[in-house]
């Protein structure tokens, strides 16, 4: 019998072994093909590529960083897609009217309220094993780094293949780094001082005026929860927002040159080489974060 | 042939081996008889199968005398399965035509005219009604016929399905024993005293001298034995009423065996949906429980007793989309009473659904991905038995001044549709991506984390304005401040409120850590110079010796509670 007989035989047979469990087991798998998604934040799409697909994506940084910012972000531009996406609330700490501020369709998001890690850990796992979600939160931002530690590797490693092959992104978001390799794109971000306006101190009855940039006087009002509500602002400043940082930890995807061809018919799937850059410290981005509020003229 | 009769043989048994098959599948082919009576002493048998009568058993027998028959089972009656079973055949009928008739409890006759052209010959339409009824947990006889008479009584009279061309009524009744035509007792002793044993004698009897004898039930008969009869259909209202439910003879505890009779009960209720071609969009569940041990013993009056039963337990399952898989609601209902379980043993069962037409949908090729319905309330479900019922969902902003009101709502995501072509889609998107180009570009909006419940914290206020700030036991000093944002409301009720609210950054100090003055990212470690510039009074020395931290809060005071409170935090 011929080599090539034989082994069209041979590939028959692992192919029949291994039907209904591998599909085309003996095909090249490009896995430089990566779907990717917008983070909703121009400045990190340039600097990371986008959200992939089917990945473990972690952002960690400390208190007031802007990592819930950038969650947010990547929430609203997911929404807005018509993607259904799931947030596990480690700590019971999300806020829906900053998420709705944010652009954030609430319909589209499924808020699970969890008081410790194990419950999050656990609820994280049903909404993997449903399947279907655009984007699947994880947020262990208040939980303490050493608790976070104590979770076994393994479990990392378990969502990131459960994720794998799937169109979902898994975000994990976190005081420290913890998902080390299983993450495929990993993110620090760092906080600056807030960004302060200062406002006229004047005050006629209740409320006061601020100086627009046109020497108008205006009304400053927060946007309350319920979108009509009126805060009266006395004097001072007002917090007009933040800058971050965000830097490159470790991703799998290349950056620098990501050359965008657009194949499919919705033009998320880019060509991307995989070059493993663990260790090296790439360009950092800035992005700005600010406040929604709403100016009115008054008298 | 215009009309086809569906009877059920031995019908008391048949709805007790069809509640009970799915526990004991081996039950029908078993000798059975059942029981009924006021007290134990008074059971006699009411009903039993053929074989259970081949072995001598008759009606009327008393449970002690039936139980000495080896391998005869023995059942209680059930009301409750006679009534699921009848309900089934109604459903098995309709599922063919709308014009039926509820001839019996065991017998239905349809109009089956005009059928052909849609569901195939006579013979394809009685093997369907057998199918549909196999599936509903029934065996049944199919007689079709062009009269009403001649289909009811082919129907009782021929095992399996029997077809009875025009003309042909005659002779295929005339093998049947008289007895199928349920002849009253008096006239059916007199034709056994002439001799008179099929339909086909009774038929050749000559009609003045039958009816000199008999009357006109003796001529009626005679004319049911020809096969000649002819009345007209009395049709059935339609109704959708789909509950099952079954009597337990022990109270069950646990949710594993009831599982399995709720299971067996959405068995039959899926089959009998799927034969109305519908699903089922809400489920209820009801449970009769058992009263306590101390009411059974109290020989108060029937009403006093009446008032201390523990009553009855009831869940309604509202479905987001209508579904008829019977193991996914299993698992549904599963995991409802694991999280809210009935206070005292079940002693009987009901399962109710209302009906809807079931989702026929086909998803888009280029849509986002969406989480299977089916699956999504499964998950649902089990989250809610994870995290607790009102904890996970969908978050609402309320309308109303408070701050961080919001209420959790069922989560019942939007699916696009697969209105636009992909061409159209592509074009859409490019359009979108050369008016992004133009824009200038958007900045993430500012995220803010909770406490809940709100963190009690110290303030120092200088000038009336918040100057140093004691959160979990750490002194910060207020970099900047704005506000106060002063709201109130409800005042009227207790859970008023009036709050003064700051925009707050304030600045930690952490002694044990010396300053990372090479961060690469100049965000959380301030060094002295940018404090300066931001026109921060700092100590030099300190500033560059140690760690520093900015952190916004928004905090406010509470007049009613006259504390300070963090409410939370920009992140």
């Amino acid at each position: 019998m011929p080599i090539s007989s034989r082994v069209a035989a041979l590939r028959l047979q692992v192919e029949t072994a291994l039907a209904g469990r591998v599909v085309a087991p003996l095909e090249y798998r490009d896995r430089s093909v990566v779907e990717v998604a917008s983070t909703g934040i121009a400045e990190i799409d340039e600097l990371t590529g986008g959200l992939p697909r089917g990945c473990l994506t972690e952002v960690f940084g400390g208190a007031g960083s802007g990592r819930t910012s950038l969650l947010l972000a990547a929430l609203a531009a997911r929404t807005r897609e018509g993607e259904v996406c799931a947030l596990v609330d480690g700590r019971d700490a999300f806020d829906p009217a900053a998420a709705l501020a944010a652009g954030v369709n609430l319909r589209q998001l499924l808020w699970v309220r969890c008081k410790n890690i194990e419950q999050a850990l656990r609820a994280t796992d049903l909404l993997i094993q449903g399947g279907g979600f655009g984007l699947l939160a994880l947020d262990l931002s208040d939980a303490a780094p050493r608790v976070v530690r104590q979770v076994q590797p393994n479990v990392w490693f378990r969502f990131r293949r459960a994720v794998e092959g799937t169109a979902t992104i898994l975000f994990l978001l976190g005081q420290e780094s913890h998902a080390k390799t299983c993450a495929s794109l990993v993110l620090r971000v760092e906080g600056q001082a807030g960004v302060w306006r200062e406002t006229s101190s004047e005050t006629s009855h209740e409320a006061s005026h601020a100086i627009d940039s046109e020497e108008q006087p205006i009304l400053a009002v927060r946007s309350s929860p319920g979108g009509r509500g009126k805060n009266v602002h006395a004097a001072g400043c007002l917090l007009e927002g933040t800058k971050s940082w965000a830097e490159v930890v470790r991703s799998r995807m290349q950056t620098e040159d990501a050359r965008a061809h657009d194949r499919s018919m919705t033009g998320r799937v880019l060509s991307i080489d995989v070059r493993k850059m663990d260790g090296k410290r790439m360009d950092a981005a800035e992005f700005a974060i600010k406040t929604e509020w709403n100016y009115l003229c008054g008298d | 042939m215009g009309f086809a009769a569906i009877y059920v043989p031995e019908f008391m048994v048949q709805a007790v081996v069809r509640a009970e098959s799915r526990a004991e599948p081996g039950l029908r082919e078993r000798a059975i008889a059942l029981i009924d009576g006021n007290a134990p002493p008074l059971f006699s048998v009411v009903a039993a199968n053929a074989r259970a009568l081949a072995t001598g058993i008759f009606l009327g027998m008393t449970k002690a005398n039936a139980a000495q028959f080896v391998g005869v089972e023995i059942r209680a009656r059930s009301v409750a399965a006679e009534k699921a079973a009848h309900a089934a055949l109604r459903d098995v009928g309709w599922s063919v035509s709308p014009r039926m008739e509820e001839t019996a409890a065991d017998l239905v006759i349809l109009d089956i005219a005009g059928l052909s052209s849609l569901l195939g010959p006579e013979e394809t339409i009685a093997e369907l009604l057998v199918a549909r009824a196999g599936e509903c947990g029934l065996r049944v006889n199919v007689a079709i016929a062009e009269n009403i008479s001649a289909a009811e009584i082919a129907a009782r009279g021929f095992a399996g399905i029997t077809l009875i061309a025009a003309g042909e009524e005659a002779s295929r009744i005339g093998e049947l024993p008289v007895t199928v035509l349920s002849p009253p007792e008096e006239i059916a002793e007199t034709l056994a005293l002439w001799g008179i044993k099929t339909c086909a004698a009774l038929a050749r009897l000559p009609v003045p001298q039958l009816s000199e004898r008999l009357g006109q039930a003796g001529v009626q008969l005679r004319t049911l034995a020809r096969g000649a009869a002819s009345r007209a259909l009395v049709v059935a209202e339609t109704e959708l009423v789909f509950e099952e439910e079954m009597e337990l003879d022990d109270a069950v505890e646990e949710l594993e065996p009831l599982s399995f009779v709720l299971g067996r009960l959405l068995d039959q209720l899926c089959a009998r949906l799927t034969a109305r071609a519908l699903a089922a969009s809400l489920l209820r569940v009801r449970f009769d429980l058992q009263p306590a041990f101390e009411n059974a013993l109290d020989v108060r009056t029937e009403v006093v007793r009446a008032k201390n039963m523990p009553g009855i337990y009831e869940r309604v399952m509202q479905l987001p989309v209508p579904m008829r898989d019977a193991k996914l609601l299993l698992k549904l209902l599963r995991l409802r009473l694991q999280g809210s379980p009935p206070g005292a043993p079940i002693v009987k069962v009901l399962v109710a659904a209302e009906a809807s037409r079931p989702r026929i949908t086909q998803r888009g090729l280029f849509l986002p991905s969406f989480p299977d319905v089916e699956k999504l309330e499964l998950t649902l479900a089990r989250l809610a038995g994870v995290v607790g019922e009102g904890n996970v969902g969908s978050a609402e902003v309320v309308d109303t001044h408070r701050p961080g009101e919001f209420r959790m709502g069922k989560f019942l995501p939007v699916q696009e549709e697969a209105k636009d072509s992909p061409r159209k889609k592509a074009a859409k998107k490019r359009s979108s991506e050369i008016v992004e180009k133009h824009l200038p570009n958007h900045s993430a909006a500012m995220s803010f984390r909770v406490f809940r419940p709100p963190l009690p914290i110290h303030v120092n206020s200088r000038e009336g304005r918040p100057a140093e700030v004691f959160v979990q036991g750490r002194r910060s000093e207020v970099c900047k401040a704005s506000g106060p944002w002063r709201t109130s409301g409800e005042w009227w009720r207790e859970e008023q409120w009036n709050e003064d609210e700051w925009d707050l950054e304030v600045r930690f100090v952490d002694k044990s850590r010396k300053a990372q003055t090479q961060s690469p990212c100049a965000g959380t470690f301030q060094t002295a110079k940018h404090l300066q510039q931001k026109g921060v009074p700092t100590n030099g020395a300190q500033t560059e010796k140690f760690e520093e931290e900015f952190r916004r809060y928004r905090i406010y005071f509470d007049a009613v509670r006259q504390g300070w409170f963090a409410r939370g935090m920009y992140d």
